[in-house]
């Protein structure tokens, strides 16, 4: 398989209906840097995008027999992306580097990711770089207070765009601002008018991206024991960072979120973490999606004197300190001595 | 591959460190494939103790998981390790269960 982050990376631009996802995207896809993009859109609206590489999609999600919502396969996606890499390698179309999905107004990004980790094809030629949501700041808060699906976009995203500020007053936008760092807490925020030009950064900055891994990675250096608790919205989600001291055993580390995924995926909305491995001087990134871990990747240096491990949690009903002491057990159970182990 | 069984080898999932040496480059100790899945399959029989649930690495590939009553599963990762372990060990592993990291706090300290 080839290296991680050398696959073309994709990019998931959601956002509740009216949001602006489509006035943002139009914005970033005028970017130089941007140029060598394929869009999937799933609604043709009443913005045009003039883009040469533009497909349109129909969002159908095909349920597994689990019957776990965030393990669906969007196939609608897997025929697109096939057939956009079949129309590269033939020269039927322009290179891309990189593919942009516009999702619906009430799309769920989980299944997109399952998509393209699960698919036998997709998984050797693309990555999920991250998720961008809009959100308007005129009536985000009653969406995130009524809808589920606004809460999940938002808890699932590596960028919040902020859009419509003008159609509202300062304390309605920082009151906006603040719910969605509660729901939040490693994401960037930004509002749209505040987007400058070096903004093709809300695409191409991720843990995979040699430019910007380090940014990314800084977004993520929350203080320990932050806990943000949005549960006056209508689906409990809370956003915490867990801080551990002691050097953490990648196998063991292994072990150990691959069976709390299994267990708890529906309600992990994102796991991301910068984790200070045994017997590494540098820091090792992880990255998952509900029950989706995505390969690791690693940072040259620590982004500052502070090398502890943390690990940022979005979820759903589960306790901060139960997953503290299960962590700090299953690290302390590889250094047990073999015979207490048997 | 083996030879034998002709099973490819390479788990290629995300916490396999030998699948990703770049990423793991530094590392003070270098660690070979053979060795992590050891490793790995060690802290699995620990973790797996409470539901009765033992582990083998079977040809370097293949992780074989036998229960108390003798009910058996061969799985290929350790993503897939959980489901099998509901299976065969009659309860759902849960790795925030209250009992259960009191079994293992017990074990480890």
């Amino acid at each position: 398989m080839a290296d991680y982050s050398e696959l073309n990376p994709i990019n998931i631009v959601t956002g509740f209906l009216g949001s602006g996802k489509t006035t943002l995207l139009r914005q970033l896809l005028s970017s130089p840097k941007l140029a060598d993009v394929a869009v999937l859109v799933n609604e043709f609206g009443e913005i045009g995008l003039d883009h040469h590489l533009l497909r349109g999609v129909t969002e159908s999600v095909l349920l597994l027999e689990n019957g776990c919502v965030c393990c669906a396969v969007r196939g609608d996606l897997q025929q697109a992306l096939r057939e956009l890499l079949s129309q590269r390698t033939r020269g039927a179309i322009p290179h891309f580097r990189r593919v942009v999905i516009e999702t619906s107004g009430l799309a769920d990004p989980a299944p997109i990711a399952y998509t393209l980790l699960s698919d036998a094809v997709l998984r050797h030629h693309f990555r999920l770089s991250g998720i961008v949501t809009t959100i308007a700041a005129n009536n985000g808060a009653g969406q995130l207070a009524t809808f589920a699906e606004a809460v999940k976009q938002v808890s699932m995203a590596d960028r919040v765009v902020v859009t419509k500020g003008d159609l509202c007053d300062a304390p309605t936008l920082a009151a906006l601002m603040s719910g969605v760092r509660r729901l939040n807490l490693a994401a960037q925020i930004v509002e749209s008018a505040d987007i400058s030009d070096d903004f093709h950064g809300l695409l191409t900055d991720d843990i995979y991206d040699g430019e910007g891994k380090q940014r990314e990675a800084r977004r993520w250096m929350i203080e320990p024991h932050t806990t943000q608790d949005a549960h006056a919205h209508t689906t409990h989600v809370e956003s915490f960072a867990v801080v551990c001291d002691r050097p953490l055993d990648w196998t063991s580390f292994g072990v150990w979120a691959s069976m709390l995924l299994h267990r708890h995926g529906s309600d992990i909305l994102r796991l991301k973490g910068l984790l200070n491995v045994a017997g590494m001087p540098t820091p090792v990134l992880v990255n998952g999606v509900q029950h989706l871990m995505h390969p690791p990747s690693h940072l040259p240096e620590w982004p500052d004197a502070d090398h502890r491990s943390r690990l940022i949690f979005i979820v759903r009903g589960l306790q901060r300190a139960r997953i503290e002491r299960s962590l700090a057990i299953f690290n302390e159970i590889v250094n047990a001595p073999a015979a207490s182990m048997a | 591959m083996c030879a034998l069984c002709g099973i490819l080898g390479g788990s290629g999932e995300w916490s396999d460190s030998a699948s990703a040496p770049a990423v793991f480059a530094s590392r003070a100790e270098k660690q070979t494939r053979l060795r992590e899945r050891q490793e790995r399959t060690r802290l699995l029989n620990a973790v797996l103790k409470y539901y009765g649930v033992s582990v083998k690495d079977w040809a370097g590939n293949t992780y074989l998981l036998t229960g108390r009553t003798g009910r058996t599963a061969m799985v290929n990762a350790v993503g897939e390790i959980w489901s099998a372990v509901d299976r065969i060990g009659g309860r759902r592993c849960d790795p925030l269960d209250k009992d259960y990291l009191g079994a293992l706090r017990g074990r480890s300290g």
